[in-house]
């Protein structure tokens, strides 16, 4: 089949819905990924942002609805389509999901090994490149359990990076990092995209790295999209869903200050 | 009562035709695995050279109480001289295959089913259908491969051990002469013999390795039981329905070859 033009997203989900037992996780979601953007999905904790995840990587199969890559659908039952979308995509897990069987250079050469036909001086050259430029050069030949959990995220973001993918799948790429290493983790992808073009979903909670670093912004909230926009439309809105997401660390601050103070504590929020 | 037995029932015949289904899958995956080769000789090395102690430990006293046992019984009816045949056919035919089977998932099938549940758990797996490398031709083939390996070569191993074992305690423990032992031994060892243990060395290699790969690689899907619980309870089920698998096989592989 043809590939679809070059306006059409790249990645889109069509009234998507997943339930476990009783519980809906998602209801309804139908997103658009543009070719070259970053789409940050941001929400509170189990609002279903990693299901929705899941479900574009094809590792969760939806109960209803569609994915759409390139304008192809995928699908448990479409093998060939599922097949071309992984050669093309990665995906970084949120708790990394390395093989601790393996050193980190084993890890990070994995899929080329699997998946490519390089030749082995190619490999070798990219897996050091990526160590390198994720700080793990000297860790090589540790195993996964040797490293800190800060390393072990930066060596599932090399293996995601590795393949050159045109659509990287970020499960909170910044979950267990210190502020350093997290505001590294956007500029390297930032970095990367811009190096690379790949596309980008990043499912996050780090509200001011997310608005800094992607285009489009997606609030998912109790199973659906609750606000969609650019950055500067979502620092706009006055939606009180949106307000109240996006007004949280000031909130905290305020609680911080009043605690100190030794005055009344604002209400908590919800926690979800 | 009857309508639980019902649910049982379709369930166990569920469970088989997707065991069925999963081994099929495991072994026609190892074509076109790429760098196969590695993984095989490390499964190699898991199921058959780390298992070696219990194996040769399970033989000798086995050949030893065999032997024992085997001497005072024969000589009651002036029989001792055949010792040796009686060890050699008991090892070759049953309790070789059989018992090395056993040890090998009490060893290696038992961690073998962890380490799977493990990585299912971690997501491990899921990250390489992620990649694009299918978990079954990765994980599964490299170690149902392995098993038709190992498993013959164990239980041959173990009949040596065991026959070591059974001359020790006849001939150095007791006073059957060596010389008669090992003449007899040779005497009565023919190849149909050695081609059952062969076979019942695949079958059941095939059957444990492919029991404690499916147990391990669907550790998520167990209810009433989630993450290490989930993986101890795949763990447990994995060793006993290989155990007894071995010990069912055996009759039928027995009845069709005797």
């Amino acid at each position: 089949m043809p590939d679809a033009p070059a306006h059409a997203p790249l990645l889109s989900t069509r009234c998507l819905r997943k339930r476990f037992g009783e519980r809906v996780v998602l209801a309804d979601v139908s997103l658009e990924i543009a070719r070259g953007e970053v789409l940050a999905v941001v929400g509170k904790s189990g609002t279903g942002k990693s299901v929705l995840l899941k479900c574009l990587a094809g590792v969760l199969a939806p109960d209803s609805g569609s994915v759409l890559f390139d304008g192809q659908p995928l699908g448990r039952g479409r093998p060939a389509a599922l097949a071309a979308f992984r050669r093309r995509c990665s995906y970084l897990f949120q708790g990394n999901a390395l093989l601790d069987s393996l050193t980190a250079w084993e890890n990070v050469a994995l899929p080329l090994e699997q998946t490519t036909l390089l030749p082995k001086a190619e490999i070798r050259e990219r897996v050091a490149d990526a160590l390198r430029r994720l700080e793990l050069e000297g860790d090589a030949r540790r195993y996964p359990s040797q490293l800190s959990g800060g390393m072990q995220k930066r060596l599932a973001l090399a293996r995601a990076l590795v393949t050159r993918p045109e659509l990287v799948l970020f499960d909170e790429p910044t979950a267990g990092l210190d502020p350093l290493r997290r505001n590294a983790v956007f500029t390297l992808i930032a970095h990367a995209r811009r190096e690379f073009g790949f596309t980008a979903v990043v499912v996050t909670h780090d509200l001011p790295e997310a608005l800094a670093a992607c285009d489009h912004l997606a609030l998912l909230d109790r199973g659906r999209i609750h606000f969609s926009g650019t950055p500067d439309e979502f620092a706009a809105t006055a939606d009180p869903v949106v307000s109240a997401f996006r007004d949280s660390t000031a909130a905290l601050a305020r609680s911080v200050a009043a605690l100190r103070a030794g005055g009344p504590l604002e209400p908590a929020e919800d926690l979800g | 009562m009857l309508s639980a037995l019902g649910h049982a029932t379709l369930r166990t015949i569920a469970e088989s035709g997707d065991f069925a289904r999963f081994t099929a899958r495991g072994f026609s995956s190892a074509i076109g695995s790429r760098r196969l080769g590695r993984r095989l000789v490390r499964a190699v090395y898991e199921q058959g050279v780390r298992c070696i102690p219990v194996i040769v430990i399970v033989g000798l006293f086995t050949g030893l109480v065999l032997g024992l046992q085997g001497y005072h019984t024969l000589r009651d009816f002036g029989a001792s001289s055949l010792l040796g045949p009686l060890i050699a056919n008991s090892l070759i035919r049953e309790l070789a295959p059989v018992l090395a089977a056993l040890m090998l998932v009490g060893q290696a099938g038992s961690a073998l089913v962890a380490e799977l549940g493990i990585q299912r758990n971690s997501e491990q797996i899921d990250a390489l259908e992620t990649m694009g490398i299918d978990p079954y031709g990765f994980l599964v083939a490299p170690r149902l491969l392995a098993a038709l390996i190992v498993y013959p070569i164990m239980a041959a191993f173990f009949a040596l051990i065991g026959l070591v074992g059974g001359w020790l305690s006849g001939s150095v423990l007791l006073p059957l002469p060596a010389s008669v032992y090992w003449a007899s031994v040779h005497a009565s060892i023919d190849l149909p013999d050695v081609g059952q243990l062969v076979v019942k060395a695949l079958v059941f290699g095939a059957l444990t390795i492919g029991l404690c790969c499916h147990n391990g690689f669907n550790a998520h899907r167990r209810s009433g039981s989630t993450g290490a619980r989930a993986v101890s309870a795949s763990t447990t089920r994995a060793v006993v329905f290989s155990s007894i698998a071995v010990l069912a096989a055996d009759y039928v592989i027995t009845s069709l070859l005797v």
